[in-house]
């Protein structure tokens, strides 16, 4: 079929690989941004939005989740949050954020992508911390600990799979958002498919398309590695099936 | 130069493009509806299998994770060169999304049935299909409620991805509406679409409701 060979001549060409004129184009104020017609140099840019968005996200929901479930309030809260995040399509946050002050272009995608990788990172920090059992709790402060000792020492270590279970998640899941990028004029793997589209050109289409899933299985691949690592084998069989 | 007005809302717009706002909004709920069911028809005997063959629940969860794992973007993609632009395309994805969460959720649910209570059924001579429906179905009824709420909040989300593929309900209006630069548009869509997930999480909520009444005999 002539889609499948065109679809593999794309990924065939070293150039598009390496792209006509290298990895970077220069920009009108004298910086550089990735060039769009080099599949290394999108990947690079995909994987730096991802590292960009899940890094904000970090940021903010780990040490909100810890502290939450560490004093055992706003549950409730942490489920709605994660709720109307379901609810709310990703085009919708993003089109909103580009016709905003905001702009269109990468930054627009990486909050969005942020907001969205939010809520695994939060409610599975704080579903560790506060689920910790009671009994180990009272344990250790009858030994003298003190709350913070409690938090750190007990709970945390405690926590750690359901904590890397949420981090595999929305990593995961970022990966697999920012290909919308390419919908309001931002770099990343999904402009292949974009412009395959936009030019009729089906079989870079499906090359895009391949790269895109092999990159979001790797991905999932790499982090359930990391899950495990991170993972007390003890524990192993409680953050499987709670993942 | 006057700056052209650009409302975050305005009823103004509704009324006066009411008409293709409630194309996008039919498209969209039907769109829903017929990837829940197709998903629903596929994953049900897709997850007795896999509780009843445990040899096959691990290939039956494992494909179906692998399908929830490629991007959306991606599988629109994968699919518009074969199934062509538009409605098809979008179903065919949708049903594999919603896939996982369904299949997952009916094996919990049949998963958790209490053993004695099967034992008992078939002591009292059930056969294995009388037992299904009559036994375990219905107690497994809490968690494919709970499935079918998440898969159905998650579809309503996910049409809007069709814009790829130029047929994604709601997420036309969003598109067009960042095209255009409009904003009012952008946010109607948008309220539109949650409007729709909280409606149908309802439906699906009183349903369930009204299906287990047991539940609520045992509560009170």
């Amino acid at each position: 079929m002539s889609l499948i060979t065109d679809a593999w001549d794309y990924l065939t060409t070293w150039e598009n690989w390496t792209g006509a004129n290298g990895l970077t184009t220069a920009t009108f104020d004298g910086g550089w941004r990735f060039a769009q017609d080099s599949i290394i140099a999108l990947t690079l840019e995909h994987l730096w939005m991802s590292f960009a968005a899940v890094s904000l996200a970090i940021l903010v929901a780990l040490p909100l989740g810890l502290f939450l479930g560490h004093v055992r309030r706003g549950g409730a809260t942490t489920v709605v949050v994660s709720n109307v995040t379901r609810a709310m399509p990703t085009l919708a946050l993003l089109t909103l954020f580009a016709a905003s002050a905001i702009g269109y272009g990468n930054t627009a995608v990486i909050l969005a992508a942020a907001i969205f990788a939010f809520p695994p990172i939060l409610t599975n920090a704080y579903t560790g911390m506060a689920d910790v059992d009671p009994d180990i709790r009272e344990a250790a402060v009858g030994q003298g600990l003190t709350p913070r000792q409690v938090a750190l020492r007990v709970e945390l270590p405690l926590a750690i799979p359901l904590i890397a279970a949420g981090l595999r998640t929305s990593t995961v899941q970022t990966v697999a958002t920012v290909p919308l990028a390419a919908l309001v004029a931002g770099g990343g793997l999904g402009v292949i498919v974009n412009t395959g589209l936009a030019t009729q050109r089906y079989g870079q289409v499906l090359a895009g398309a391949i790269i895109i899933a092999a990159l979001a299985l790797t991905i999932d691949f790499v982090m359930s590695r990391l899950q495990r690592a991170v993972t007390p084998a003890p524990l192993r069989e409680a953050a499987a099936t709670a993942a | 130069m006057d700056a052209v007005p650009n409302p975050w809302f305005s009823w103004d717009y509704v009324e006066r493009n009411w008409s293709e706002v409630s194309e996008q909004l039919v498209i969209h709920t039907t769109l829903t509806l017929q990837a829940i069911l197709i998903a629903f028809v596929i994953a049900f005997p897709l997850a007795v299998v896999a509780r009843r063959i445990p040899r096959l629940a691990g290939p039956i969860m494992g494909v179906s994770g692998v399908l929830y794992t490629i991007p959306s973007f991606a599988l629109f993609g994968l699919l518009a060169p074969f199934t062509g632009i538009g409605r098809t395309t979008v179903l065919i994805g949708l049903v594999a999304y919603a896939l996982l969460v369904l299949v997952r959720n009916i094996v919990v649910g049949l998963q958790g049935v209490d053993r004695d209570v099967v034992d008992a059924a078939r002591g009292l001579g059930y056969t294995p299909a009388r037992m299904l429906f009559q036994v375990e179905l219905p107690n497994a009824l809490p968690s494919i409620i709970a499935g079918l709420r998440i898969a159905t909040v998650s579809t309503v989300a996910l049409v809007t991805v069709g814009v790829v593929v130029g047929y994604g309900g709601l997420g036309q209006l969003m598109f067009r509406g960042l095209q255009s630069d409009y904003r009012a548009q952008i946010m109607t869509a948008t309220l539109l679409c949650l409007a729709l997930a909280l409606v149908l999480d309802l439906l699906l909520a009183l349903a369930g409701r009204m299906a287990t009444p047991w539940l609520r005999r045992r509560a009170s």
